[in-house]
């Protein structure tokens, strides 16, 4: 793995820089006011290349490698935590699946509006009884001569809200258990689909996060995604590669927090003299600074490793999400203390980030789950 | 229609530079280096006038092998080709510039040249006009507009109280203005292209160009670091201070 960026992973982070902080910066702090995304980000982002960085051009994607999948969502996060989720969750979670698992005229009909923007993306896993324990999953899906009938509830979902198309995790075999698990493409205007709710957030407030009902809702039988049964197996593989985009997340929050922190120390007077003389402060940025690297260089390994095609990186992933998640908490809470009562209210940018890192040891697999991943690829053999 | 668009290299200018120690120039170690802000405008400009009626851009770069960053940064944003100009560790100022761009001009023969108004680093504001003078060129500076129509530009430039619209025979010489256009984002599939686009390298020599310097830069050095502002209780004591301590009224 190369610690530089080369030309292109340069150009690209230069160009997502400039597109975060002159585009999306403006926007941060009314879209989390407001518990609204701005759709016409989207559309502006999926011009770019944004929406479908690592997919191929042919699909409507950046062509790019993780790596800079990488680099685009932490760019984002670093201004806006709610836009980093926004693609994060559409490219690695609905995106990918199609991508990896998908046929030919899958890709066509679904990923090519996904990947170039022209629609939103989520997937559907989570359920009331179904949250850690991924494969208690019950919502169904039953074949009706050429269609299949989805009934359930999915919860928390990112982009539910404005999703165009939704991946959903459905049991079309409830005694195989999470082996009777199949995966679908459900096109948010199926008969049947429903958004029935949207969440109220500590963090990540401009993101959707909704509850999507299926009441005998109907899709065509080819919007099976893979094999019956291979629904579990699409689903982990799925967030082995949403881990990096949510570890690329957090390292940004951080970032963004330990920037404004920098700013503000060498401005703010105390004692006659700005507080960034003081060594309690100091001290705060070195550490940071030291684990928003450590972070990242974590985040870009995982990504390294999906890049070389490596069959299993899910022990890389869950340590990348694991420790940039635990950076990112840090960073954000120092990065208050650092502006003191200013940090704490909301005419500064930082009590934000500090609202929007907590979601990242949470989503995709709670740190709890990233540690069980890891030691169980400790204990294997 | 042909269009030759120079560009430079330059420090980011969000970042504070730092000077070396000699004062010699400026410290480039962990700098983060852009295509000149005014640059993009020019290329912008050539590129749309391409979309819309056919014809090339070509870019030049003059500096050294660092400058093919720079080089892909403008073709990702729509040039066709470029020119890298390798001084291998020559320095330049902007009329011995104006000369390497003038020999490119003569292989080239473009239709026309723009530029960017100045560069943000030295902002000398003179190679594209030095360019034109070497070249014989009509010029039109501070282009805030630009319209071509047979074999002229009409070029519309900002002027102090006012607006000069002025026409120019082709070829000629523009240089871009900040409101002339709002430069694109590169995409990432026009990286990607921007990364398969040719980069001719050349010397000064290949081109049979002689540059030379008319002038030398003798030392750089920081301006004075600002003092702190006062306070003051009334106006009174603002024309006080304004008469005795600023001695300025
Ligand atoms: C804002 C937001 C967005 C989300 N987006 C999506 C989305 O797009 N798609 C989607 O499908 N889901 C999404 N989720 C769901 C998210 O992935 C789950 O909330 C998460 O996996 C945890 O599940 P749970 O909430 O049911 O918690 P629970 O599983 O009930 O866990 C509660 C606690 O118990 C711990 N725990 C549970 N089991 C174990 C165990 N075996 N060993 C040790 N500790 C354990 C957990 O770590 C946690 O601390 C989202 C959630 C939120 C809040």
């Amino acid at each position: 793995m190369n610690f530089e960026l080369d030309d292109v992973q340069t150009l690209v982070r230069d160009t997502a820089r400039r597109f975060a902080q002159e585009e999306v910066a403006p926007l941060a702090a009314e879209m989390d006011k407001t518990a609204t995304f701005r759709m016409e980000l989207v559309k502006q982002m999926g011009e770019l290349g944004f929406m479908g960085v690592a997919i191929p051009e042919q699909y409507g994607g950046g062509g790019m490698d993780y790596r800079c999948y990488s680099i685009v969502v932490e760019e984002l996060s670093a201004v806006c935590a709610s836009t980093g989720v926004v693609v994060s969750a559409h490219s690695s979670l609905c995106c990918d699946p199609i991508y990896r698992f998908g046929t030919e005229e899958q890709k066509k009909k679904y990923l090519v509006p996904l990947a170039s923007g022209r629609m939103l993306g989520c997937l559907g896993l989570t359920e009331p009884q179904a949250g850690t324990d991924a494969g208690a999953v019950r919502t169904t899906a039953v074949l009706d001569g050429n269609e299949w009938v989805l009934n359930g509830t999915k919860i928390f979902i990112t982009n539910g809200g404005q999703a165009g198309v939704a991946v959903v995790i459905a049991s079309t075999d409830r005694s195989a258990k999470h082996r009777g698990l199949s995966a679908f493409i459900v096109p948010a205007d199926a008969p049947g689909y429903k958004v029935a709710k949207e969440e109220h957030k500590l963090g990540i407030r401009a993101s959707s996060t909704a509850e999507l009902v299926f009441e005998d809702c109907r899709i065509p039988k080819e919007n099976l995604l893979g094999q019956p049964g291979e629904g579990f197996k699409i689903a982990m593989q799925t967030l082995d590669g949403g881990r990096i985009g949510i570890a690329s997340q957090a390292v940004g929050i951080a970032r963004g927090a330990m920037e404004q922190a920098i700013a503000y120390a060498k401005e703010r007077q105390q004692f006659g003299q700005p507080i960034a003389n003081f060594q309690a402060i100091q001290w705060k940025l070195a550490d940071m600074a030291t684990e928003i690297d450590a972070a990242r260089l974590l985040t870009w390994r995982a990504a390294w490793m999906k890049d070389q095609g490596f069959k299993n990186y899910s022990r890389e992933a869950a340590m990348a999400k694991l420790f940039a998640s635990d950076v990112a908490m840090k960073a954000t809470r120092e990065a208050v203390q650092v502006f003191g009562g200013y940090g704490y209210i909301d005419e500064y940018p930082v009590e934000r980030y500090y609202r929007d890192a907590k979601i990242t040891e949470i989503y995709e697999g709670t740190s709890e789950v990233q540690r069980m991943v890891i030691s169980r690829a400790l204990l294997r053999d | 229609m042909k269009i030759m668009v120079p560009v430079r290299r330059v420090p980011n200018p969000d970042v504070k530079v730092r000077l070396k120690k000699d004062g010699t120039g400026i410290e480039t170690e962990g700098v983060n280096f852009l295509v000149n802000p005014f640059d993009e405008y020019a290329i912008e400009e050539a590129v749309r006038i391409t979309e819309k009626s056919g014809g090339e851009v070509f870019l030049v770069s003059i500096g050294g092998p660092e400058n093919e960053e720079t080089l892909r940064a403008g073709l990702a944003l729509g040039a066709h080709r470029a020119y890298l100009v390798d001084l291998g560790g020559e320095c330049y100022e902007s009329s011995g510039i104006a000369d390497i761009l003038a020999a490119v001009f003569k292989q080239e023969n473009p239709d026309l040249v723009i530029m960017g108004k100045q560069s943000v680093d030295t902002d000398n504001n003179q190679a594209a006009q030095m360019l034109a003078a070497k070249l014989g060129l009509a010029q039109a500076c501070f282009a805030y507009k630009v319209e071509l129509q047979d074999g002229k530009a009409v070029v519309q430039r900002e002027i102090d109280g006012g607006l000069e619209v002025k026409e120019v025979e082709l070829p000629a010489v523009i240089t871009a203005d900040l409101r002339l256009n709002q430069p694109r984002y590169a995409s990432l599939p026009a990286i990607m292209k921007a990364k398969k686009k040719e980069v001719k390298k050349v010397t000064p020599a290949d081109l049979g160009a002689e540059p030379k310097n008319r002038a030398r830069v003798l030392g750089l050095s920081e301006p004075p670091p600002r003092k702190a502002g006062q306070k003051v209780a009334s106006v009174d004591e603002l024309v006080d201070k304004l008469v005795n301590e600023a001695k300025v009224l």
